[in-house]
């Protein structure tokens, strides 16, 4: 499969980036590749210059300190789950790197494209939701409740580059994904978090854009075990349904994921 | 039309492309470097895995212009001097393959995951093979040739190791 006709061009810098998204609206942003090339192959995808992104050195870092693990948007999911400072700081979020896709993709796909494309299904949504994550671009900071709108929509504008994603280091959590065993995406993925301030459970897979459940969040805060979640049902109104799956199977996989997360993180 | 160069199993190549050539088609028909396959062209099955600085990732989900001053090792590039490399030989001694369709990328992403993990156990292997998929579910032999190449590749010293501590 060929995609239509493009132009490439290397961007060496954020601001070399930006100078080139300004200068053509319609371009778009390569970073791995490996939803945006497969949709341009599929011709889903008709951009017709693409600046990449993934070579950019200021985008390629994680720094763990003062309470936080700030992970550059050009570092790749094999970089974040074989980075030992992360397994240190948040087991839960190396492992969640350490499953997404295969081996291949791990080795190209990156933190920003992840979130920036906000796949209904991808594994790091549930990691920036679920940790109260700051998502931050070339020009401000948006908190992560903010940041993801709805399926493949996110609060970023036009031109607007993620540059990194500083998730706060919990005190528990714990990441289970129930996948597609052909795809690796998430059927559903529960992420678990025992913040200092409160706890928080964020789902993919299950609905069109990652969510928060606050019945679990509650019942988890005064008590952090699976049992304290065993009678919270999840409305299967809303979810996704596909040949993969009932709304009603996936409804009755958050609740048994939740359970599997809260379990091992607590 | 780009020029592009990068060096292909140790010889330097450069040609003039379409920006959308992806790397696969670069290799197999600009090259003529056909034994690295094209199966689902989707990105799941892995027959097209290359390595691309010594990491192995799927050539029909990256553009040849993207490879601009890389090194790539492709299947052919593996046997050096009329030797075969020994994830080859495994392969040829276990069986670990029927069609041979899947064959260049089985091999070429168990290079690369001996590489990093050395000897690994069954399950270790079969998480790592997840992106390759062989059409004849010929696993089994699959899994047992990655075994005995990572064994053999760590050498008589670590397989002693084994034996003992076992």
């Amino acid at each position: 499969m060929i995609p239509y006709p493009f132009t490439y061009r290397r961007a060496g810098s954020v601001a070399e980036a930006l100078a080139m998204l300004a200068a053509n609206s319609e371009a778009k942003l390569l970073s791995g590749g490996q939803t945006l090339i497969a949709a341009m192959k599929m011709r889903l995808a008709n951009p017709p210059e693409l600046i990449d992104i993934s070579g950019i050195r200021e985008l390629n870092y994680i720094r763990v300190g003062g309470g936080t693990v700030a992970i550059g948007a050009a570092t790749t999911h094999f970089e974040v789950a074989t980075s030992a400072e992360v397994a240190r700081a948040i087991p839960a979020l190396a492992h969640l790197a350490s499953i997404i896709g295969d081996p291949a993709v791990r080795y190209k796909g990156t933190l920003g494209g992840s979130v920036a494309n906000n796949d209904p299904a991808a594994d790091y949504p549930a990691a920036v939701l679920a940790l109260g994550a700051t998502v931050k671009t070339d020009r401000r900071s948006i908190a992560a409740d903010d940041f993801f709108t709805g399926m493949f929509s996110t609060a970023l504008e036009e031109g607007e580059i993620v540059t990194e994603v500083s998730f706060p280091v919990p005190q528990k959590s714990s990441y289970k994904k129930f996948q597609n065993p052909a795809s690796r995406y998430a059927m559903v993925g529960v992420f678990a978090a025992k913040m200092k301030d409160g706890v928080r459970v964020a789902v993919t897979g299950a609905g069109p854009c990652v969510f928060r459940v606050p019945a679990m969040e509650a019942a988890l805060a005064g008590d952090f075990s699976a049992d304290a979640i065993a009678g919270i049902a999840v409305e299967a109104d809303g979810m996704n349904s596909d040949i993969h799956g009932s709304a009603a199977y996936r409804a009755h996989l958050v609740g048994v994921m939740a359970k599997r997360a809260v379990a091992e993180a607590a | 039309m780009t020029a592009v160069s990068m060096t292909v199993n140790g010889k330097p190549v450069s040609a003039d492309t379409e920006d959308r050539t992806l790397l696969v088609y670069f290799l197999r028909e600009e090259l003529r470097l056909t034994g690295t396959h094209i199966g689902c062209d989707t990105s799941q099955c892995g027959a097209c895995v290359v390595h691309v600085d010594g990491k192995a990732v799927k050539s029909c989900s990256l553009f040849a212009v993207q490879a601009q001053g890389a090194q790539v090792t492709t299947i052919e590039g593996l046997a050096k001097d009329g030797k075969l490399h020994p994830v080859q030989e495994a392969f040829r001694d276990n069986h670990g393959l029927q069609c041979g369709f899947c064959t260049p990328g089985m091999i070429m992403t168990a290079v690369d995951m001996i590489a990093r993990k050395g000897v690994m156990d069954r399950q270790t292997i079969r998480h790592e093979l997840e992106g390759n998929i062989c059409r004849c579910t010929g696993y089994v032999n699959i899994v047992s040739a990655i075994e005995d190449a990572s064994k053999r590749i760590a050498g008589p010293k670590d397989v002693n190791a084994e034996e003992k501590a076992a």
